[in-house]
Parts: structure tokens; C-alpha cells; sequence
């Protein structure tokens, strides 16, 4: 087979499956996750130093282990969220950004409005934007034409791991999407993660599903599979859905007959 | 006064970003850290050049877990 690559902007993984670095029960079990789920991209947060106590954190940990992909979270306003996303293009040297504008802190739910707004700023700045949105194809669309180098529908509200709410939307954005489609948030066991890749994602990204599991490790392992197994199932095309059995042996030379 | 990481505090004459992030514990050199005054990222060459002037709102942020 071909070797299948994950194409953005520029850059090639072979690994489908982006991991997020945070709530992992120490550092060692995170740095086993991300070797178990072979991911090579990871998610980072851009916060304030405490002025109080000295910069710890997860930079020596991952810089040469994995693309560095860093998020706007948290942030609810344009001006927020682009001043976040230059401070982490210094910080780290990296154009990439995950964007993310929040509309309210208990739904988590994307501002459409103000993502687009931000998104287009990002991208005449010069970055690569990768927006966390809602699961609209209209609004995937319209992040594509700002020049976005990817679109990041969720799959369920941040950190619930209902799996995919809307499979329907989900693959619709991905039949219609001219730029690559990472299924973002919901992900709660292996089998959200194929489904996603199943219905045409382009990669997974999770965090909490992994990092929150009653063995990380193992459900690293599992992610890792369950994105090359929705991958390969993707390429190699499903059967249709039939409503009555249909005898997968011969017919013919049944014995008695 | 000046406001640092949202909190408004006094600052000396003379004070520098170089000493601001001594006093965060951050060395010049310190990866992954990256600062903005007053809506602006200040790029780390400019750093040991950049006075602090009154009425100035710093943000110094760092890389952290993310998702």
C-alpha cells in the first residue's frame, strides 16, 4: 500500500491521531500515552506565569517528540484570541495555531461569529489556522474561504466524550470540505475515534478520553488503533447497509440438496 | 503603576523587562515564555531594550498542558 499521509499545510504525519497534553496523572504516564498512541502532533496552552513561583511545564517534555500544536483556549473575545495565538507563534516559533473562541464557559461551545472574525485576522497575519467549530458544514465552509489550513468540527461538547452527537453533519462537512477535517472534542472510548475516521475525518484529536481513562496508557494504545483502523476502513470502502441477510457462502452444492 | 499578568502594582525607575522576568523567576533565555505590553508581543531580541513605563499593562505568558 501507498503510504497515506496527513497533509497540512506544508507539513506530513503519518500519524492520524492528534493528543492533547493535559490531566494526565503525572508527566511519565503522559509520556507514555503520547509514545503508546503514536500520535506526532500534541496540544499546548499558552497562561500567564505565576509572578510568584518559577516556569515549570511541558515544553522540555514533548519539543522533540512531537509537532507542537498550540491553542487559544479559553479565550472568549477577537482580541483575546489573536493576542494569545501571536504570544504562542513566539513562544514556541510556530505559526500553527489551534484557535479556539469560546462563546461561554459552561457549554464550551464555539462563537462562530467571532471565530470567523479571528480566523480571518490569523490567517492575513500569516498563520496556520486551525479552528475548533461547530459541527455546521456552512460554518466549515465559510472558515475554509478565510483561508483556514483545516477545519475542527466537534464531535460532542468538550470533555462529555459522548462520542459523535451528529455523525450525519459530521460526514456531510467531510464530503463537502475543501481543506482537511480533524474530528475535535466528544471523543469518549476507541470506537467515537474509527467512526470519526470511518466518516471521512482526516485525523482525531482528544485529550480527556485518554488523559481521564482508568489506564491512559492502554487507551492511548487503543486511539492509536482505532484512528489507523477508521483510516484504513475509510479507504477501503464499507459495504452498503441492507435491510435482510444475504448468504455470504455459495449457494450451490449444498449437501441434501 | 504598572500591570502585570493583570495585577496592578508599583514599579521602580528604570525598571526593565530583563528585571520583570527575574523577579518571575525567568531567565533571558528561558524557552517557551513570550511577552506582550500593551497588546503587543514584544519579540525576545527586543527584550533587554524594552523599558517599563508607567501605566504599562504586561502580559508574560508560558507554555502549559493543553488540549
Amino acid at each position: 500500500m501507498a503510504e497515506d499521509l496527513l497533509r497540512i499545510a506544508g507539513k506530513a504525519f503519518t500519524s492520524r491521531l492528534f493528543l492533547g497534553t493535559a490531566g494526565y496523572p503525572n508527566q511519565q504516564v503522559f509520556l507514555d500515552s503520547l509514545a503508546a498512541s503514536g500520535a506526532q502532533v500534541v496540544t499546548v496552552s499558552i497562561r500567564r506565569v505565576d509572578m510568584e513561583g518559577g516556569a515549570e511545564g511541558i515544553l522540555d517534555l514533548v519539543r522533540d517528540k512531537a509537532w507542537l500544536l498550540p491553542n487559544t483556549a479559553g479565550c472568549a473575545t477577537v482580541k483575546d484570541a489573536v493576542l494569545t495565538a501571536q504570544l504562542a507563534r513566539e513562544a514556541l516559533d510556530t505559526s500553527w495555531i489551534k484557535l479556539e473562541l469560546i462563546g461561554d464557559r459552561e457549554t464550551l461551545y464555539p462563537d462562530v461569529e467571532q471565530l470567523v472574525t479571528a480566523a480571518a485576522q490569523l490567517v492575513d497575519d500569516g498563520f496556520t489556522v486551525l479552528p475548533y467549530c461547530t459541527d455546521d458544514p456552512i460554518v466549515c465552509r465559510r472558515l475554509a474561504d478565510v483561508g483556514c489550513a483545516a477545519v475542527m468540527p466537534l464531535g460532542a461538547p468538550i470533555g462529555t466524550g459522548l462520542g459523535i452527537l451528529n455523525p450525519y453533519n459530521i460526514e456531510m462537512i467531510c464530503a463537502r470540505s475543501t481543506v482537511p477535517v480533524i474530528l475535535d472534542a466528544g471523543v469518549g472510548t476507541a470506537s467515537d475515534a474509527a467512526l470519526a475516521m470511518e466518516l471521512g475525518c482526516d485525523a482525531v484529536l482528544l485529550n480527556t478520553a485518554v488523559s481521564k481513562s482508568t489506564d491512559p496508557v492502554r487507551m492511548a494504545a487503543a486511539m492509536g488503533h482505532a484512528v489507523a483502523a477508521g483510516r484504513l476502513a475509510r479507504l477501503a470502502g464499507r459495504i452498503p447497509k441492507r435491510t435482510r441477510a444475504e448468504a455470504s457462502s455459495p449457494e450451490l452444492g449444498l449437501i441434501g440438496g | 503603576m504598572i500591570t502585570v499578568n493583570g495585577k496592578t502594582r508599583d514599579h521602580a525607575e528604570g525598571l526593565d523587562l530583563p528585571a520583570l522576568l527575574g523577579e518571575a523567576g525567568l531567565a533571558l533565555e528561558a524557552r517557551g515564555i513570550a511577552v506582550a505590553i500593551n497588546g503587543t508581543v514584544v519579540p525576545r531580541a527586543r527584550w533587554a531594550e524594552r523599558a517599563v513605563a508607567d501605566g504599562d499593562a504586561i502580559e508574560i505568558v508560558k507554555v502549559l498542558q493543553g488540549g
